[in-house]
């Protein structure tokens, strides 16, 4: 057994978890761990510019590949930042591990240490606890390297989520003899992931009934990198595929059986489908207020199966007829293996031929807008100029949900967005994060003016570490979805939502040392993406938009999804 | 609104600190309400049991017992049927005493309750009590007439009758 200090003990376990690159800060109370981190050559660590930056970096990371992102925060005010990004992962179940330092646990002759309201000193542990799917403060440096395996078996496994380990300085600095275990066992902790033989049978009775089946497929989809096995069972039955916000990129939408996603701005394809379905299988997704619309008005006529492997999911907010609690991959595996003993591939329905008549009208009815530079028509294009495996952030606000929209996603984990908690300046970092983890994908944060205004300081970052990301800015010099809801529900009355026509993010972005382009037409967007494509630097495409533009269909709130509105 | 009933939950938790505040949060976060709570070691050193009394109709109950098994430190969460199984609180009283005729009385009810007098003073007397919580309400009743004091309680403790007993999974 070696004795090491809990520093190293601590890069040690990162190396054992395959941890190569980790976002964050340094601060008094890491200055050990930074310290080690100069003599590791296997694990990058990319310098945020503020700690909420780091922590959303670790999520896109985390997002674009399905593992780990990391991220590092000093005591005090350093993890205080980070909360916002946990909160963020735990709410779109994203496995982020934030460390961070502590004060002493002890301290022989100064009150640098717990409970003594010392320097920096902030209780991390409670106030993250809501937020995270499990934290931990170590209280030894012994206990290093089995919190560590702990809290990354927990984050990793079941339904993901973040977790954070509270590192007090002495326990970093002190030394100890280590043991690192190869896995551990948590008494209070085993997520269940087969699914249960009689439900899985009753659902596929229940499939094989249905004349109208349908799927409705969550952020579950690609945390389960399920796709290939949904895509397989939609086509077996010719089952049209819904996908809520979260579950944006776990099916193609260029599948005639994509419906998009349905919601408060779904498709009104999505929209409208879902309610004629006699039987929805919904995988991954925890009907949220923000995709069903009023409870009553949602899928009146479907019974309802429900994978998740969540159980508290399970008839939380929907009453379901076969509750399978499992990870997707399997569980759909499964449903198709037993289909396919009992049926041929379907080829054409007369649900199914339904459905591909309401698409084609659908599609025939789309509306870009009529000035010559509208979002849907950009993203449309935009589209075009990227390749599949393209990775898109998005802001929050109405950049977002023209995004999802308008911007078709193909492959799952190229769509990397803040549904659960809706956090304004998630994209830009997140992007950062989703470069490093696929450095040779392009990826393109959608962002409007206000949201990028939130987290634009990690321009740095993109710029001295060399992460080049394409940021497009929707820009209306508002607040521009609080202020579509000021016009469509308090009288056009503007309150809190005029930024002014400042800062010129052209100037921003060269005063980063990053490329800074306004494009006024499609053809000078276009232009400036390509070139953003080919060198490969960091660049900011500031669009103006007028900022009279509403973000249609919506589904007022308060309303079942019948009542989604195509447009005034 | 569907029914709301009282249901008392127990739960086997680990034994150590930061776990009744880890719970409690998820009662408070979630907007469930805790009506009486009692936390003690078990059989088990590493283990503890929180018995937790909280009223909600049947969906919302369902949802507290399976948050409460979402939580980490949370190893075993058990619905007790109310119909079978044994609950006791304890309760330490203090009541004025000022005279005999009074001091008798109030020996007199606590013998027909089974409550012990613990401590005496000219003044007062101290009893405790266990029982039901509707006992232990009945009992603070009957003392209130002469002059409750002082009232502590321990929060409600139950376990399941018979030869089962809620073991964790290994």
């Amino acid at each position: 057994m070696a004795k090491m200090t809990g520093a190293q003990a601590l890069i040690e376990s990162l190396k054992r978890e395959k941890v190569d690159v980790m976002f964050g800060i340094s601060g008094g109370a890491l200055l050990p761990i930074h310290d080690v981190l100069c003599d590791c050559n296997e694990i990058r660590h990319i310098l945020a510019r503020h700690e909420q930056g780091a922590a959303h970096m670790a999520d896109g990371y985390a997002r674009a590949l399905g593992r780990a992102g990391v991220c590092m925060a000093t005591s005090g005010p350093g993890a205080t930042n980070i909360v916002t990004g946990l909160a963020n992962a735990y709410l779109d179940s994203s496995p982020v591990v934030a460390l961070t330092g502590q004060v002493n646990t002890y301290s022989e002759n100064t009150a640098y240490m717990i409970g003594r309201d010392a320097f920096q000193e902030a209780d991390i542990i409670g106030i993250t606890t809501p937020i995270t799917k499990y934290n931990c403060q170590v209280k030894s440096p012994a206990e290093i390297p089995t919190a560590v395996k702990t809290t990354f078996h927990i984050a990793t496994t079941g339904r993901p989520g973040p977790a954070l380990i509270d590192f007090p300085k002495d326990t970093q600095t002190k030394k100890a003899e280590m043991v690192f275990p190869d896995n551990v066992q948590i008494r209070g902790y085993k997520p269940n992931t087969e699914p249960h033989p009689i439900q899985v049978k009753r659902a596929v009775k229940m499939l094989l009934k249905a004349e109208r089946p349908m799927i409705l497929a969550g952020g579950g989809v690609i945390l389960s990198n399920a796709s290939p096995e949904l895509l397989q069972l939609a086509e077996l039955l010719m089952m049209p595929v819904a996908t809520t916000f979260m579950g944006k990129s776990c099916f193609p939408e260029n599948h005639p059986l994509s419906m998009g996603n349905i919601g408060m701005h779904g498709t009104m394809l999505a929209n409208k489908m879902i309610l004629e379905a006699d039987v929805l299988l919904a995988v991954g997704t925890r009907f949220q207020d923000r995709s069903t619309g009023t409870l009553d008005g949602f899928c009146p006529n479907a019974k309802i199966i429900h994978i998740d492997i969540d159980a508290a999911e399970i008839g939380k907010n929907v009453p379901v007829e076969v509750p399978i609690v499992a990870d997707a991959k399997p569980t759909l595996r499964l449903i198709h293996q037993q289909l396919v003993h009992k049926i041929k591939k379907r080829e054409s329905t007369v649900w199914s031929k339904k459905v591909k008549e309401a698409k084609e009208t659908f599609l025939s009815e789309m509306d870009f807008g009529k000035a010559e530079v509208t979002s849907p028509k950009l993203l449309k294009e935009l589209r075009k100029l990227l390749p599949n495996k393209a990775v898109i952030a998005t802001e929050v606000g109405q950049n977002q949900m023209w995004a999802a929209l308008h911007f078709q996603t193909i492959k799952p984990r190229t769509w990397i967005s803040s549904g659960g908690l809706g956090t304004m300046g998630f994209g830009f970092p997140a992007s950062i994060g989703a470069k490093v983890a696929c450095p040779s994908c392009p990826v393109v944060d959608i962002a409007g003016d206000g949201s990028f205004r939130m987290t634009e300081q990690e321009l740095g970052t993109s710029v001295t570490e060399d992460i080049p990301v394409i940021v497009v800015i929707l820009n209306n010099s508002m607040l521009g979805m609080v202020a579509q809801w000021q016009r469509l529900f308090y009288k056009s009355r503007y309150a809190a939502v005029k930024l002014g026509s400042v800062p010129d993010f052209v100037k921003l972005a060269q005063a980063y040392g990053a490329e800074g382009v306004r494009a006024a037409s499609l053809s000078e967007f276009s232009d400036a993406t390509k070139k953003a494509l080919k060198t490969e630097v960091t660049t900011v495409i500031d669009v103006p938009i007028s900022p009279e533009d509403d973000v249609f269909p919506m589904l007022p709130p308060g309303k079942g999804l019948k009542d989604t509105v195509a447009g005034l | 609104m569907a029914q709301e009933h009282t249901h008392i939950i127990s739960t086997i938790v680990e034994n150590k600190p930061g776990v009744l505040y880890t719970v409690s949060n998820l009662f408070r976060r979630r907007s469930f309400n805790i009506d009486n709570i009692s936390v003690g070691p078990t059989e088990d050193a590493e283990s503890a049991r929180m018995t937790i009394m909280v009223k909600g109709d049947d969906r919302t109950i369902e949802q507290v017992v399976k948050q409460l098994n979402k939580l980490i430190d949370v190893l075993k969460v058990t619905r007790l049927d109310p119909e079978n199984i044994v609950t006791r609180e304890l309760a330490l009283i203090k009541v004025n005493a000022l005279n005999t005729k009074a001091r008798s009385d109030i020996i007199n009810y606590a013998d027909i309750f089974r409550a012990r007098v613990v401590d005496v003073s000219p003044e007062s007397l101290m009893m405790e009590i266990t029982g039901t919580p509707d006992k232990i309400d009945a009992f603070i009743g009957l003392m209130k007439p002469f002059g409750v004091k002082e009232v502590a309680r321990t929060g409600i403790t139950a376990l399941s009758r018979g030869a089962k007993s809620i073991k964790v999974d290994e």
